[in-house]
C-alpha cells in the first residue's frame, strides 16, 4: 500500500510526504481500501497547481482509528478524463461530482455527474440553477412535484423534485447550490486568522461549535500549538452542549411535523434553557466566539460551571419525562415507526455518517473512532440503533442527550475546578509546506476540514465538509416507497445542512 | 395525568415583558466607545476588526457590519464594551453607526416610517421570510421569536408559509447569486404595501462575507428598507422590539 498513514487527530504531515500514485494505481487502492466496512471515505477533492492538479483522498479506518492519506495527480491539459469510481463504491459519487463541477473534470462511467452546489467559480459558467438537470421519466401514470427553494417554514433554501405514482413517492431528487457563499476561497483569501474563526462560526450557524472546533484544531496542529487538558475539557463541553440543544430542538420539531403540540413547546421551552446557559457562558446563543486557537476568552467559571450543571439537571429530568411520554404514545409510535427507513446496506454503500450512520445500525462516530482531546480520556461508546426509521432517528437523539450528559459530568470531575486562563493566541506561525486535517464529531456527524500551507506558512488550500454532505443522499433514499406528506418529517429527522452543503 | 405533571412542571413559559426583559451580562449589544480613546487607539481597533466594522476619527463601530466578536474590547477594555442592550434595531442605517462617547439609545427613527406601515400593520403584520446564504442561526432565532418562550404571536406578528399572505419579507444572509432570483420572485408574490426587514449582520452588509465574488446584493439596491436589525445572529428580543417599534406599537 503507498499512502500514510496517521493515528493522530488532528493531524498534519508534509504535503510532500503524501505519495503519489499514477491513476490505475491510484483506483485499484481506493478499491482495495473499501473492501474493508470499517473504511470509508472521509473526504477526496483536487487542489489547482500551477500545471498540474493534485488529487487528494483520505480515508477513514474506524478500527484501527487511523486516517489514510494518499493522492494522484494530473497535468492541466485541455480535458482530463478518469475512470470513475463510483459505479463500485458509490460514497464516492459526490465527490467525484464536486471534482467535475469545480475542475471539468470528466469521470467516465459516473451514473451522475451533475452540479452539487454551483460554485461561482466552477469549470462550466454553462451550467445555471435553472436548467439543473433533473431525472425525469416520460410516464402518463407517473406526475413531479417541485418543492423549493423556498419552502413553507424558516429554513434554509433547496430544491426537492419527487417523482410520483400518486401518492407515492418513486424518486426524490435534491438540488443544492442556493446557499453557496464561497466559503472555502474566503478561507484563503481573508488575511487574519480571526476571520477565519469566524467563517467557521458561520459555515453552518447551528453548528457553530463543531465547526469552529473543528477549525481551530487545524490551526493548532499547523501552529504547533499544545493542547491543554482544561481547554479540551471546556471546548468539548460546549460540544456536547451544542448537541443536546439541537436534538431536543429536533425533538420539538419532530413532534411540531407530526401534529403533537404539546411535545413541541416543552421541548422548545427545554432547548432554551440550554443555549441560554450557553449565553451564560461566552454571550451567544449559538456558541460563536466561544472557540479560538489557543485559548479562550470565556473560561467556563466556577460560577457558570454551577449554574450549568444545574440547568443540565433541570432539562435532563424534564427531558426524560416527555420523552417517555413521546416515545410510548401510540399516536406518536404510529408517525414514526417504519417511516423513512434507511438500510444499513443503504447507510454503508452511501458512506453515511454521524446520526444517519448510527440510526441504520452503523456505528460510525469520530469521538469513538478518531477521538481528540480529552476524548481520549475515556473510551467514547457511541448509541446506535439498528432500524433507521424516524423512530430511530428520534430515539437516538434521546439517546444521545442522555450520553451527552454523562460526557459532560465526567468532564466537570476531570476538570476539578481548573480553569483555562491563557487568552487565544494570535496568529501563530503555520508549518510551511504542509497538509493537515483535523476531524470532529458535530451533532450531524462527522466534520472534516482540511488545509494545505505554501513554502511561507500561508493557507492556499482550504477544504470543509459537513456531514450533510455524505447525508442528503440518504434522504433522498428513505422517502422511497413513502406517502409524498411524509416527507416534510423525514426531512426533520435527519435535519441535514444546506450551507453546509454549498458553502 | 402524566402529561398534568410534565405540564406542572412546565409552568408558564412566555417572558411577561418583551421589552425589558434582561439577558446576561456577556451578552454582546449596543457597544459603547468611551469618549476619551484616542486616535492611536481606535487604530488598532479598526486593524484588528475582521470585517472592517470600525472607522478612526471620531472612533465609530458600524454595528451593522459588525458581527460582534467582541474582539476590539479584548484589545481595548476600557475603552470599548458591548453591553447588554438588546435593542439595537433601527430603520435608518446611519443610526447604526455607534459613534466615541455616545451612549444614546438606539430607538426606530418616527420620521422614516412609511405612511402605510403604521397604518395598515399596527395589529397585525404576518411576514415571509427569505434565507439567501443564511448561516441557519439567525433562521433559528426567528423560529425562536415565535416559540413559546418570546410568543410574539401575541401582537399579531407571524411568520407565514406563503409570500402572497404576507406583508413583508425578512431576508436573512448576505444574498448569495444563487438565491438572488428566487428572492425577487419571492418579494414580488407579496402583494402591496409590504415592507423589508433585513435579519443579522450578514443581511445588513454582507458580514464575514462581505466581498464574496458568490453573493448578489443587487435586489437590495431597488428597495427602501424598513427595519435593520443588527446581530449574529439577531437576538429574538431585537427582532421583535424592532418590529414593535416600527408598526407603532407602545
Ligand atoms: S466586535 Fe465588532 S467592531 Fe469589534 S472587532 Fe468584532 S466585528 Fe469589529
Amino acid at each position: 500500500m503507498k499512502s500514510i498513514e496517521t493515528g493522530n487527530n488532528p493531524s498534519s504531515v508534509r504535503l510532500t510526504n503524501i505519495p503519489v500514485l499514477d491513476y490505475e494505481e491510484f483506483f485499484s487502492q481506493v478499491d482495495e481500501l473499501m473492501q474493508v466496512e470499517s473504511n470509508h471515505c472521509l473526504n477526496y477533492f483536487a487542489v489547482s497547481f500551477d500545471d498540474h492538479y493534485r488529487f487528494i483522498c483520505c480515508i477513514g479506518c474506524d478500527e484501527k482509528h487511523t486516517i489514510i492519506l494518499f493522492s494522484h495527480e494530473q497535468p492541466k491539459t485541455k480535458e482530463i478524463r478518469l475512470k470513475s469510481i463510483t459505479p463500485i463504491h458509490f460514497q464516492f459519487h459526490v465527490f467525484e461530482r464536486e471534482i467535475a463541477e469545480n475542475f471539468g473534470i470528466v469521470f467516465t462511467g459516473h451514473p451522475w455527474l451533475k452540479p452539487v452546489r454551483y460554485a461561482f467559480d466552477r469549470a462550466s459558467t454553462g451550467m445555471v440553477m435553472d436548467n439543473y438537470p433533473f431525472f425525469s421519466i416520460d410516464s402518463e401514470e407517473l406526475h413531479e412535484v417541485g418543492v423549493g427553494p423556498v419552502h413553507a417554514g424558516i429554513i434554509e433554501p433547496g430544491h426537492f423534485r419527487f417523482i410520483c405514482n400518486g401518492e407515492k413517492v418513486l424518486h426524490l431528487e435534491i438540488q443544492l447550490g442556493y446557499q453557496h457563499r464561497g466559503i472555502e476561497r474566503l478561507f484563503v483569501e481573508k488575511p487574519l486568522l480571526i476571520q477565519k474563526a469566524i467563517l467557521s462560526e458561520s459555515i453552518a450557524g447551528d453548528t457553530a461549535i463543531g465547526h469552529s472546533l473543528c477549525h481551530t484544531g487545524l490551526i493548532e496542529v499547523l501552529g504547533g500549538l499544545d493542547s491543554i487538558d482544561s481547554l479540551s475539557a471546556e471546548r468539548i463541553i460546549a460540544l456536547e452542549f451544542e448537541r443536546i440543544a439541537v436534538h431536543i430542538g429536533d425533538t420539538a420539531a419532530l413532534c411540531t411535523d407530526i401534529g403533537y403540540q404539546f411535545g413541541q413547546v416543552v421541548n422548545e421551552a427545554l432547548r432554551t434553557i440550554i443555549i441560554n446557559t450557553t449565553q451564560l457562558w461566552c454571550g451567544n446563543r449559538f456558541g460563536k466566539g466561544l472557540i479560538r486557537a489557543g485559548g479562550t476568552h470565556y473560561p467556563l467559571t466556577k460560577e457558570t460551571l454551577i449554574k450549568m450543571k444545574g440547568n443540565l439537571d433541570e432539562v435532563m429530568e424534564r427531558y426524560l419525562q416527555i420523552t417517555e411520554r413521546i416515545f410510548s404514545m401510540s399516536s406518536v409510535l404510529g408517525r414514526f415507526e417504519t417511516i423513512g427507513k434507511v438500510t444499513l446496506k443503504q447507510a454503508l454503500r452511501i458512506g453515511a455518517v454521524g446520526m444517519a450512520a448510527r440510526s441504520s445500525g452503523l456505528k460510525r462516530d469520530i469521538r469513538w473512532s478518531h477521538p481528540f482531546g480529552m476524548y481520549n480520556k475515556n473510551e467514547f461508546d457511541p448509541v446506535t440503533l439498528q432500524k433507521g426509521d424516524v423512530w430511530s432517528r428520534a430515539m437516538l437523539r434521546k439517546q444521545e442527550v442522555e450520553r451527552s450528559v454523562a460526557v459532560i459530568h465526567d468532564l466537570i470531575k476531570l476538570l476539578h475546578g481548573d480553569v483555562t486562563v491563557s487568552p487565544p493566541v494570535n496568529e501563530p506561525k503555520l508549518q510551511p509546506g504542509s497538509f493537515a486535517i483535523s476531524l470532529t464529531e458535530g451533532w450531524r456527524g462527522e466534520i472534516c476540514h482540511t488545509a494545505i500551507t505554501d513554502k511561507e506558512g500561508r493557507i492556499i488550500h482550504y477544504k470543509v465538509k459537513d456531514p450533510s454532505f455524505h447525508n442528503w443522499m440518504a434522504l433522498a433514499l428513505a422517502v422511497r416507497g413513502q406517502e409524498i406528506s411524509d416527507f416534510p418529517l423525514c426531512n426533520k429527522s435527519f435535519n441535514l445542512s444546506y450551507c453546509g452543503n454549498d458553502l | 395525568m402524566r402529561e398534568l405533571s410534565i405540564f406542572y412542571r412546565h409552568g408558564k413559559q412566555y417572558v411577561p415583558d418583551l421589552r425589558k426583559a434582561e439577558l446576561t451580562p456577556l451578552f454582546r449589544g449596543r457597544p459603547m466607545i468611551s469618549a476619551d480613546i484616542s486616535q492611536e487607539e481606535a487604530g488598532i481597533a479598526a486593524s484588528i476588526c475582521p470585517v472592517d466594522a470600525i472607522s478612526i476619527s471620531p472612533c465609530t463601530i458600524d454595528i451593522g457590519k459588525c458581527v460582534f466578536c467582541n474582539e476590539c474590547s479584548f484589545c481595548l477594555p476600557g475603552k470599548i464594551r458591548f453591553t447588554d442592550d438588546y435593542r439595537i434595531a433601527s430603520n435608518n442605517r446611519e443610526d447604526l453607526l455607534i459613534k466615541q462617547g455616545n451612549d444614546n439609545l438606539l430607538r426606530i427613527n418616527p420620521g422614516f416610517i412609511r405612511y402605510e406601515i403604521l397604518s395598515f400593520f399596527r395589529h397585525a403584520l404576518k411576514l415571509r421570510q427569505v434565507s439567501a446564504g443564511g448561516d441557519n442561526s439567525a433562521e433559528m432565532e426567528l423560529n425562536a421569536a415565535g416559540n413559546v418562550n418570546f410568543d410574539m404571536g401575541r401582537y399579531g406578528i407571524e411568520f407565514v408559509a406563503s409570500p402572497r399572505h404576507a406583508d413583508g419579507i425578512v431576508i436573512t444572509g448576505p444574498i448569495s447569486q444563487n438565491m438572488s432570483k428566487a428572492l425577487q420572485i419571492t418579494f414580488d408574490s407579496v402583494p402591496s404595501p409590504k415592507i423589508i426587514i433585513l435579519a443579522g449582520t450578514d443581511a445588513i452588509s454582507g458580514g464575514i462575507f462581505t466581498g464574496s465574488p458568490a453573493l448578489n446584493r443587487e435586489f437590495l439596491g431597488k428597495y427602501q428598507i424598513d427595519l435593520y436589525v443588527p446581530g449574529n445572529p439577531p437576538h429574538p428580543l431585537t427582532f421583535i422590539n424592532g418590529v414593535l417599534d416600527l408598526i407603532g406599537h407602545k
